[in-house]
Formats: structure tokens, sequence, C-alpha cells
């Protein structure tokens, strides 16, 4: 078994107009920046993008609403993106705005088999519009469906062959469970290692769930907004 | 001392030894610089960190190491990672002892309005609808008006919701109100102020606690 792959445009060889992508990372971090650099290069376009936020104009997703690659945005967060905020006030960009943990909790379900479950997070909010609302021991919940992509774009830290993927701190995010819930699933990693040579006990996300891995190129990771401390 | 500062001060006297709290954007992450020496308080990011240390020193940064606010941040001895189903399981699980977040209306029903303007610019809510409906407790830590001087605290929330009857107790720099289900109840005023100064600015009826305290930071 052998799901390397040469490089990003190889990887997304069978990528279509229209398909849904769930893209991991939050904001900046984390992003499958080689990926997001061959879809436009690729020039696919009416893209249904998931993902918790839309990064910054010029980095990851939000790279791809400025090149207007993208239809429709499933998303907990699109502040900070002016650009993007400006798209989805013309209209032309659509968002389904979903509360972060439901929105985690959609993708889990779609990747483990269940089709919708019931979550208390949005009760008696805009989210709750046209949901069903069902009370279980005297307290209210409303239903939530799940969510699958035809393709994850997962960045993680150290990956084989199999696709076993470690991450990396914070990078890890929404990527274990995106990489479950995708028709095809590429991983892109920092460091290709020999089979064998990743500790069984410490990888994060089994390779079953992955269908191709490749080293990536140059990466950038941009940091959204930048403070430090000065030394006293 | 800057409203903030008060703001911060007070409620980082509602932390415990052995506490997991989550701090949103603005005012309720300031409460961690006033978290008494040696307490262990183990700060969550939402986005998937246990055990939150102090920014980093600019040769320290690490991009693959930030808070929700997307900013860097370093990891403390018992630091741990996870991913975001994780951290919602703690978060909606009922796991942290106490949610601070930032309030643009809360009411007397204890309804907090605090992720959008309708006509204003589109941010969402983020992890915030989760963490209000999920934690143990959930702490509002606001500046007691609007810029403007208008009340804050309401009978009825009129801007889109973020959780209904999810809120337990306000804390601002004129006083500390605890939502009961007999309605709001005044527990603390700042040092100067009376109950009434207090009520003038507050919509909502407020209950005077029969033991009323004056904020002490």
């Amino acid at each position: 078994m052998d799901k390397r792959v040469a490089n990003a445009d190889a990887a997304i060889e069978k990528l279509f107009d229209g398909a849904t992508i769930l893209l991991g990372g939050f904001g900046t971090c984390g992003n499958a920046e080689n990926l997001v650099q061959a879809v436009i290069r690729k020039g696919t376009k009416n893209l249904t993008c998931v993902s918790n936020n839309v990064g910054t104009p010029d980095f990851g997703l939000g790279l791809l609403v400025s090149e207007r690659r993208v239809r429709k945005l499933i998303c907990s967060f699109p502040g900070q993106n002016k650009a993007c905020q400006q798209q989805v006030l013309d209209g032309e960009v659509e968002i389904e705005l979903t509360p972060q943990g439901n929105l985690v909790e959609r993708v889990r379900a779609g990747g483990a088999g269940i089709p919708a479950f019931y979550t208390p997070t949005g009760v008696g909010t805009v989210i709750a519009e046209g949901k069903e609302v069902r009370e279980f021991d005297g307290k209210k919940y409303i239903m939530e469906r799940a969510l699958r992509g035809d393709f994850a774009f997962i960045k993680a830290w150290k990956g084989d062959r199999w696709g076993n993927l470690v991450f990396r701190k914070t990078a890890r995010n929404f990527s274990p469970i995106w990489a479950t819930a995708a028709d095809y699933v590429i991983a892109e990693v920092e460091e290709l290692v020999e089979l064998g040579s990743l500790d069984p006990d410490h990888i994060h996300t089994p390779g079953i769930f992955v269908d191709a891995i490749f080293q990536g190129t140059n990466y950038v990771k941009k940091i959204e907004k930048m403070v430090v401390r000065q030394r006293a | 001392m800057d409203p903030k500062e008060k703001i911060a001060r007070r409620v980082a006297q509602e932390m415990r030894d052995g506490y997991y709290v989550n701090l949103g954007v603005g005012i309720p992450v300031m409460a961690a610089d006033y978290i008494p020496k040696g307490m262990e308080v183990v700060l969550e990011a939402e986005n998937g960190m246990l055990g939150i240390g102090p920014y980093p020193y600019e040769d320290q940064v690490d991009p693959d190491l930030v808070n929700a606010a997307k900013e860097p941040v370093t990891e403390i001895p018992g630091t741990t990672y996870f991913d975001s189903a994780a951290s919602f399981t703690m978060i909606r699980g009922g796991h942290m002892d106490i949610t601070v977040l930032g309030g643009m209306e809360v009411d007397e029903q204890g309804n907090l309005a605090n992720w959008m303007i309708p006509g204003k610019k589109l941010q969402g809510m983020g992890g915030g609808m989760d963490l209000a409906a999920g934690a143990r407790r959930v702490i509002i830590a606001m500046e007691h008006t609007t810029k403007e001087g208008k009340p804050k605290i309401l009978k009825k929330c009129t801007l889109p919701l973020t959780g209904i009857a999810v809120v337990d107790l306000i804390v601002t720099e004129m006083a500390v109100i605890e939502i009961t289900p007999k309605g709001l109840v005044l527990r603390e005023v700042a040092p100067g102020l009376t109950p009434e100064d207090v009520q003038k600015v507050t919509e909502a009826k407020l209950q005077v606690a029969p033991d009323l305290k004056t904020i002490s930071i």
C-alpha cells in the first residue's frame, strides 16, 4: 500500500467544479497551503468550503475567496476578513453560519455514520430557525444534520505512506475530524517519514481515513495577529 | 483605574484553585493577569489547548501555537493539545468550571446577546454559543453601559441572542449582579456608589441583596 502522490497538483487531479471541500486549520494556523495554491493553478471554481474561519484575504481559504473560487462557505467565524465579508454582502458568496462546536460535531457525525444529532447550542437563537426542537429530560435541544465533503484538505506535521498522521500543537484543531468525513482525503505534511518510524501510540489520525499524502514545500505559516512580550 | 481593568480584577476573584476556565476575547481574557499567584487555574483555548502560557518573546514565536484569538502563545508545564471535537466535548459537556464572555446585552432572564448587530459587519459567533450553552457557570464581563451611556442590562434583549437563560453572573465596573430564577440580584456595588446609582443605568429591575457588599479589588 502506498498513498503517496508526487505533489499537490497530482493530489487534486480528481477535484471538480462545484465540489465541497473540508479545509482544516484555525484561521491561518494549520492550513493546507500547497493544496490551496494547487486549486488556484487548476482553476477550479464554484466550491463549497467548510472551515471554521476564512483566514486573511491573501492566505489559505481567504485566498480562494479572493480569487472568486468559492460559492458557499460553511463556517462559524468569517469575521476579520473584510474582502470576504464584502463578497457575502454583495451576494457573490452564500454563507451558512454554524456555531463552532456544532460545526465540529456535524462533521464528526458525518465521518461516524450518524445522520443527525441534538445539541443545546443555539437553542432560541437564529441558528435554531427551521430546525427541529426536541426536549430531553426537561431541556430543549435543536437537531443538526451531519456534514460531509467530497474532499478534505488536511495539513499535518508528519505522515507516512499509509497516511498515518501526526499534528503539531494547536495546528491540529479541526483536521483530525475533517479527515474522517470526506470521500477523498488529501494530507500534505511537512515531513514524509518511513513507515514504522512514527510512534503508534502518538498517531493522531490513523491512515484508514487518508487517501493521498505528499510532502509540502515552502510553508509560510502566517500568523494572523502578532503579539509578543518584551524582555525586561 | 481603567474600567476594563476593574472588571477584569473582579472577575479574577471568581477563580478557584483547580478550575478549568475559558476566557473570551476582550475584557474576559484580561482577567488572566489577576489570578492570584500560586493558584493553579487552567485556561482553555477552544482551538485545542489546555494550559495557556504567556505571550512569547519574539524569538519564541511558533506559528503552530496560537490561542483562540489567533495570537501566538506559549505552553506551560502540564499543557495539553487536542482536536476540536475534544475541545467542544469539554465545552458543551459541562466540563468547564467557568466561561467568561463579553456582552452587548444581558436581560433579566439571563439571556445573552453578544455576537451580532444587524446591519453591521458580519463577524460570526465562533464558539460563543457553545460556550454559553455548555459551561457550568457563565460570567459576563462587560462595561455597565454602552459608549453612549445606554443600559446594556435590559428587561429583554433586543439584539440577536447568543443563548437563552445562560448567564449566571454579570460583572461590570459598577456592580456584580447575579441572575436568579426570581430576577436580577445586586450583590456588590463599586466603592462610592449606591444601589440607586446602579439602578439608574440599568433597565431591568434590580433586587438589592440583604448582604450587599462593596466591590473590593
